[in-house]
């Protein structure tokens, strides 16, 4: 089996999601590209278990556990993002410089 | 026990004669106990007295009681079998000297007739002024204190009399020193009698030099301190010994520690001014321990001082220093006011007739008056110190009448003048007559340029004056202090029974202590005193001799007589009383000579005054000189410490500073806060990192 499309295809996602994490100036937007590289590494988990012949499927699996540790953190994270727009009646990333302190 | 030896000495008697001692056994081997126990009642005093019922008295009393009892015990063995031995425990080592002689050193006990003499002395008069201590000392602030002084200074003397070698006769000496130290200054809140402390103590000293020399000469040319290896020495003769050599000097040195001890003029100064202790002190100092040291010393080395060719060429120094002591110092009784001065210039007295006797060669006599000594006068000071508890003064022109108020003292203190005068047939009478008797046997003691017969005849004459004197003064002191009208205050009253049986169980011996060595008819004084390792091959009087007994007695009697007219018709002051005054006589006895103002003035200041003023220019120009000196470097230094301390470090320390605070600076512009530049960072590095790994 020939797995490079694969491959491509999830090279080609994470750095689209990298791009949108650096390039992105709302939260919402940041979190979603985030959630776009989960997919990528969601990928090529299920592409090398197949590749590989796993008799005990252990990438499906893990992609399985990365997704549901995805779904939680993505709640927070508009929590947090909800909050913030509440406090700040923005959610612009360039302006949440708090860190610096 | 294994490090225990005994000598088993063989009796070495002079003149071609033999004599068997017994070793004493079980007896003597414990015989250590008696130094000890006051010793060891010492410490317990000081660490337990003062929870004990009975404040430390208890311990001092019973340590002194079983010394009294251990003594007669003794006493009654000596007599029925003479015993000689001499114990010693080996405690260390001082390696030999250039002769090869090994010097080792020992703690011993001597148990013979002469330090069996001085346990029943010290014993039996220490029980008792012990028990009359308690009475006067009662309420005294340092109650428990004074005890345990008390103990060591009976300790001390027993130290010093137990002693086989010279070593620890002189540890003894000076426990003995530092104890009269102790007690002279009990009261030492006021000035003078810490002063009479220091000055007994230091006057001591200048004579302990002198001991320390002789102990010295004596030990290095016999090759040992032990007393018995001395007299061994001694007993092979003068011809090829070493000591003989030196023995002159040797023997003059131990006289001037013994002089010390003993009081004898001129070093006698120390004596009269140590009457500013409690009166029990006095009385035991004046009888069993302290002044009788010295005596005892020349009694212990006797053979030295009696052997030709030896130090019997010290003798006639001996005999003139006590004629010039016993006599001296009596005159000054007659004119004392404060009643223990009388009985303390009549104590230096009465240690001249000691010492007088001694350097006569007449070994008995002089100790049996030590014997007979002890006993009145520490009545007549104990009967002293019931008339001072009564009157609150010293003075005798603050006392008078008393024999109405106090007849137990009056009467006792009768009895021990009358003992002290030499009236028959109490105690002083028959070791006093023994001392005019061994006189006679003197002449032939002396070369003719040391004086011969007339010396001796000399002497003799003098000690009859002094027997008239010793009379005289006594009745003055009797006749001021008991008869006439009394003139102090409040109403006297006798003393506690604790105070009082003390002093009748001393008169009673004071009148019988005398009957043990009746010339011609009891001798076991004589007998008991004969037990020693070497004889001392003295003259003692086989019968009584008639007519000095009767010239003695007539002395005493016309003293007695001269005091009665002078001093008994009682007059109201002072002046009316002593209105026999003889123009020079009087100022020079009144200033005792003015030994002490020599001492102080030609002595001390002049000593003491450059002495002062080369320490103060010391002081001014050398140690100023030092530490201003001193100061200067010390300045110098600083001021480079500090440019130092201001350059160099506090340089690199800003210097440091300024270079964390720079780089802070600089990392602080990547510090930015933003999110996504932190994460394009981290992209960033992450590609480096990927695309080195490619390339390498």
């Amino acid at each position: 089996m020939l797995i490079n499309q694969f491959l491509l295809l999830g090279a080609a996602l994470f750095s689209l999601g990298v791009y949108g994490v650096l390039s992105r100036r709302n939260a919402v937007l940041v979190l979603l590209s985030v959630e776009v590289m989960l997919a990528a590494v969601n990928l090529n988990l299920v592409v090398f278990d197949r590749a590989h012949q796993d008799v005990v499927a252990g990438g499906q699996v893990f992609s399985l556990f990365v997704m549901a540790v995805a779904a939680a953190e993505v709640g927070i994270g508009l929590a947090i993002v909800l909050l913030i727009f509440r406090n700040r009646r923005s959610a612009n990333v360039d302006e949440l410089d708090l860190m610096k302190l | 026990m294994s490090n225990v030896f005994t000598l088993a000495v063989p009796s070495l008697l002079a003149a071609g004669e033999t004599k068997e001692f017994t070793d004493g056994g079980a007896l003597a081997e414990w015989a250590w106990l008696i130094p000890v126990v006051p010793i060891v009642a010492t410490f317990a005093i000081v660490f337990f007295g003062k929870r004990s019922p009975l404040k430390g008295w208890g311990m001092a009393w019973g340590s002194m009681a079983f010394v009294a009892v251990y003594g007669i015990i003794l006493f009654f063995a000596n007599l029925n079998e003479g015993i000689t031995y001499e114990g010693a425990v080996a405690i260390g080592d001082w390696g030999a000297d250039g002769l090869g002689h090994a010097f080792g050193i020992e703690w011993g006990w001597m148990v013979d007739g002469l330090s069996i003499m001085m346990y029943v002395v010290v014993g039996v008069v220490g029980v008792l002024v012990f028990t009359y201590a308690k009475g006067y000392m009662e309420g005294d602030i340092r109650y428990t204190w004074f005890f345990a002084s008390f103990a060591l200074f009976g300790g001390g003397m027993l130290v010093l009399v137990s002693a086989p070698n010279l070593i620890q006769l002189i540890v003894g000496w000076e426990l003995v020193g530092v104890a009269s130290w102790l007690l002279i200054g009990h009261y030492w809140e006021e000035h003078e009698n810490s002063s009479a402390a220091i000055k007994a103590f230091l006057v001591n000293k200048v004579a302990d030099v002198g001991l320390f020399i002789g102990a010295i000469i004596i030990g290095l040319s016999v090759g040992s301190f032990r007393f018995s290896a001395i007299m061994e020495h001694i007993s092979h003769g003068a011809d090829h010994s070493t000591l003989a050599q030196f023995s002159f000097w040797a023997g003059v040195a131990i006289f001037i520690g013994a002089m010390g001890k003993s009081a004898q003029f001129p070093l006698h100064v120390w004596l009269p001014d140590a009457m500013a202790g409690p009166t029990p002190v006095s009385a035991l100092m004046h009888a069993a321990t302290m002044v009788t040291a010295g005596v005892y010393l020349i009694g212990r080395l006797f053979p030295f001082y009696n052997t030709p060719g030896f130090a019997d060429d010290v003798r006639w120094i001996i005999i003139i220093i006590g004629t010039l002591t016993l006599f001296l110092t009596g005159l000054i009784a007659l004119v004392a006011d404060d009643i223990k001065k009388v009985l303390a210039y009549s104590t230096l007295s009465q240690l001249g007739y000691m010492v007088v006797a001694m350097g006569a060669g007449a070994y008995t006599a002089g100790l049996f008056h030590l014997f007979t000594h002890a006993f009145f006068k520490s009545l007549l000071f104990l009967g002293a110190g019931s008339v001072i508890h009564a009157v609150h003064s010293n003075n005798m022109s603050d006392m008078g009448g008393l024999r109405k108020y106090m007849p137990q003292t009056y009467w006792t203190f009768m009895v021990g003048s009358l003992a002290l005068a030499g009236i028959f047939p109490l105690a002083g009478f028959w070791s006093k007559d023994e001392i005019l008797a061994s006189l006679q046997y003197a002449g032939g003691n002396y070369t003719t340029a040391q004086g011969g017969d007339a010396l001796a005849n000399f002497v003799l004459v003098v000690a009859i004056a002094g027997a008239f004197v010793t009379a005289f003064y006594m009745t003055r002191a009797v006749s001021l202090t008991f008869f006439g009208t009394y003139k102090g205050h409040g109403h006297p009253h006798e003393s506690p029974k604790i105070m009082t049986y003390p002093l009748i169980a001393l008169a009673s011996l004071s009148a019988v202590a005398g009957l043990i060595n009746m010339p011609g008819i009891t001798s076991w004084f004589t007998k008991a005193l004969e037990a020693r390792f070497l004889a001392p091959g003295d003259h003692h009087a086989e019968g009584l001799v008639i007519s000095l007994a009767i010239i003695g007695t007539l002395a005493a009697v016309g003293g007695i007589t001269a005091g009665y007219f002078l001093w008994f018709a009682d007059k109201g002051t002072q002046q009316e009383r002593d209105k026999f005054r003889i123009p020079v006589l009087y100022p020079l006895l009144e200033n005792k000579y003015y030994i002490d103002d020599f001492y102080m003035n030609g002595i001390i200041r002049p000593i003491r005054g450059p002495v002062a003023r080369a320490v103060d220019w010391f002081n001014g120009h050398i140690i100023d000189l030092a530490l201003n000196g001193a100061g200067l470097v010390a300045i110098k230094a600083a001021k480079v410490v500090y440019w130092f301390d201001q350059r160099g470090v506090d340089g690199a320390i800003n210097a440091s500073a300024a270079a964390a605070g720079g780089t802070g600076g600089l990392l602080r512009l990547l510090q930015t806060g933003r999110v996504q530049q932190y994460a394009f960072l981290i992209v960033a590095g992450t590609v480096i990192l990927v695309a080195g790994f490619l390339v390498f």
